[in-house]
């Protein structure tokens, strides 16, 4: 088995739609006590873009972003944030995080979420390259006379 | 003597109910869903996103719903309400680099690699009224390709000029920029702010000054050396994991122009730049923010400074049309004291006119009581 680092745990779950996560999410079984234990909580997040892409940072404007944090019964405390406003989203991350931390949840968070996850991300953005690169344009030349 | 006016209050209440009831218009049709207009209309939810300095597609959408439609109205509400939540994290800089191209496009070099990705453009559509539409016919879906596995990485074309040496280089040298948000506006402003301040500009304003400049007043001679629009990922850091973590991405269009040599008896001639990125797809808006951005570098690269898009405290005072709206609506709120005083002062001096006039008249009839004759 694989282990999935917590960046791109944290990545891949930020990535996914809720939706996805929680259709995964019931094959788990059932789960350890939790609660939150900060938030979920709605703000936002400064972004910065660089001038001439490469150049110094400015400001560009600002997104929604939710932090959440779990603590399991036991203590373990997990964090999660995502783009955007929605609680049980970031509460699902910080879930994850706080599980992750368990070795006998571990593998079934592998394999039964995050790998079927990962699936389904790549293939959306194969799709979305396959069907961007259906627009890229072939140059040919016409050659006169001869 | 000061007296206090109240009233309208009931006037007011049922304006705004005869307002909610012309926006849900005729009660035979569905009413609009925020969904929809997400997924429907999303060049609009991307334009109110990007003004209102906001990312929130959903918001966005409602703030569209909301306002009947009304873009400068829709800014106004998601502005707003970007003053009700704290600020959580500052994010890493935004790689547009590794962006996940959707569009991608340059009018200076034919053959790029990853090539030229034209993605959902309305660009060489006949700007005919489909008729189909009106007759809700079905749309097929987009193409696709089995043999693409994955996206081909698509490098910065200015980067392959920088190799030469022709065009300037955009170097970071660490320097944190000003928050407009933060810090108020003090001009002269560096190059940072003023692209945050364009990045919430009006679409209109910047595309109307960056055409001043095609059309010769600070005329930069742009080209459009590479647009492109699609999703990036952001990155914050958080101190919980001291760490650099992604929490999802965002649609974003960039615009690198490339403009009119720059050169000095120390420095070889090269190309400069111009940068636009903007919220969600927004062409446009990326374009003309690329245009005067290199218009408002006129006096750091030693050009006389002709137009009006060339004058940075002018351009960027006049930007935001929340500051604009505000202040040319608020002509609409009660001014009777104020007027009243204009009034009296009018009379008055039309009274002092007419006495004036008087005095000379009769000084005149004193002076030469018989007027010549020729």
């Amino acid at each position: 088995m694989t282990r999935t680092s917590r960046g791109a745990r944290q990545r891949l779950l930020a990535l996914s739609s809720r939706h996805h996560i929680e259709a995964r999410w019931g094959a788990l079984g059932r789960l350890p006590g939790h609660r939150c234990l900060r938030g979920p909580e709605t703000g936002m997040a400064m972004l910065k873009g660089r001038i001439g892409a490469t150049g110094n940072a400015f400001h560009l404007g600002e997104m929604t972003l939710t932090r959440a944090s779990m603590a399991l019964d036991d203590g373990t405390v997990g964090h999660g944030w995502v783009r955007g406003r929605d609680h049980r989203h970031a509460e699902l991350i910080a879930l994850a995080d706080a599980v992750a931390q368990h070795a006998a949840w571990q593998e079934a968070l592998e394999t039964q979420v995050l790998a079927p996850l990962a699936d389904e991300l790549a293939a959306r953005q194969r799709r979305d390259a396959a069907t961007a690169a259906t627009t890229r344009v072939d140059f040919f030349t016409l050659v006169r006379g001869e | 003597m000061y007296v206090a006016v109240k009233g309208g209050e009931q006037a007011i209440a049922r304006a705004h109910r005869w307002l909610a009831d012309r926006r849900r218009g005729d009660r035979e049709r569905p009413e609009l869903e925020v969904a929809q207009i997400g997924d429907q209309l999303r060049l609009a939810v991307d334009r109110v996103m990007s003004e209102a300095s906001l990312y929130d597609p959903e918001l966005a959408a409602l703030a569209f719903k909301q306002a009947s439609g009304d873009l400068t109205e829709a800014v106004f509400l998601l502005r707003a309400y970007r003053t009700t939540l704290p600020r959580l994290a500052v994010s890493e800089p935004l790689d547009t680099a590794s962006m996940r191209i959707e569009r991608r496009i340059s009018a200076t070099y034919k053959d790029i690699p990853g090539g030229q990705i034209l993605g959902p453009t309305y660009d060489y559509t006949h700007r005919l009224l489909d008729f189909l539409q009106l007759a809700g016919a079905e749309v097929p879906p987009a193409e696709t390709r089995d043999d693409v596995t994955d996206a081909e990485p698509c490098p910065q074309i200015l980067e392959l000029l920088n190799d030469e040496g022709l065009v300037e280089q955009a170097i970071d040298d660490g320097s944190e920029p000003m928050d407009i948000t933060r810090d108020p506006p003090d001009y002269p402003m560096d190059r940072a702010a003023r692209l945050q301040m364009l990045a919430r500009g009006d679409e209109g304003y910047l595309l109307a000054l960056g055409y001043s400049t095609q059309r010769g007043y600070g005329r930069n001679h742009p080209f459009a050396g590479e647009i492109r629009l699609g999703q990036v990922e952001v990155e914050i850091h958080v101190e919980e994991w001291d760490e650099t973590i992604c929490v999802g991405e965002i649609a974003l269009s960039e615009c690198q122009m490339i403009n009119q040599f720059g050169g000095s008896r120390e420095a070889a001639p090269q190309f400069t730049r111009g940068y636009g990125l903007a919220f969600g797809h927004n062409e446009r808006k990326a374009m003309a923010m690329a245009l005067v951005d290199r218009a408002l570098r006129a006096e750091e690269l030693g050009e006389p400074i002709s137009g009006p898009a060339q004058q940075a405290e002018f351009v960027l005072a006049h930007a935001d049309s929340v500051d604009a709206s505000g202040f040319v609506s608020h002509l609409k709120l009660p001014h009777y004291v104020d007027f009243q005083s204009e009034l009296d002062l009018l009379r008055r001096l039309r009274r002092e006119h007419v006495a004036r006039q008087a005095e000379l008249d009769s000084a005149r009839d004193t002076a030469s009581p018989q007027p010549e004759e020729r």
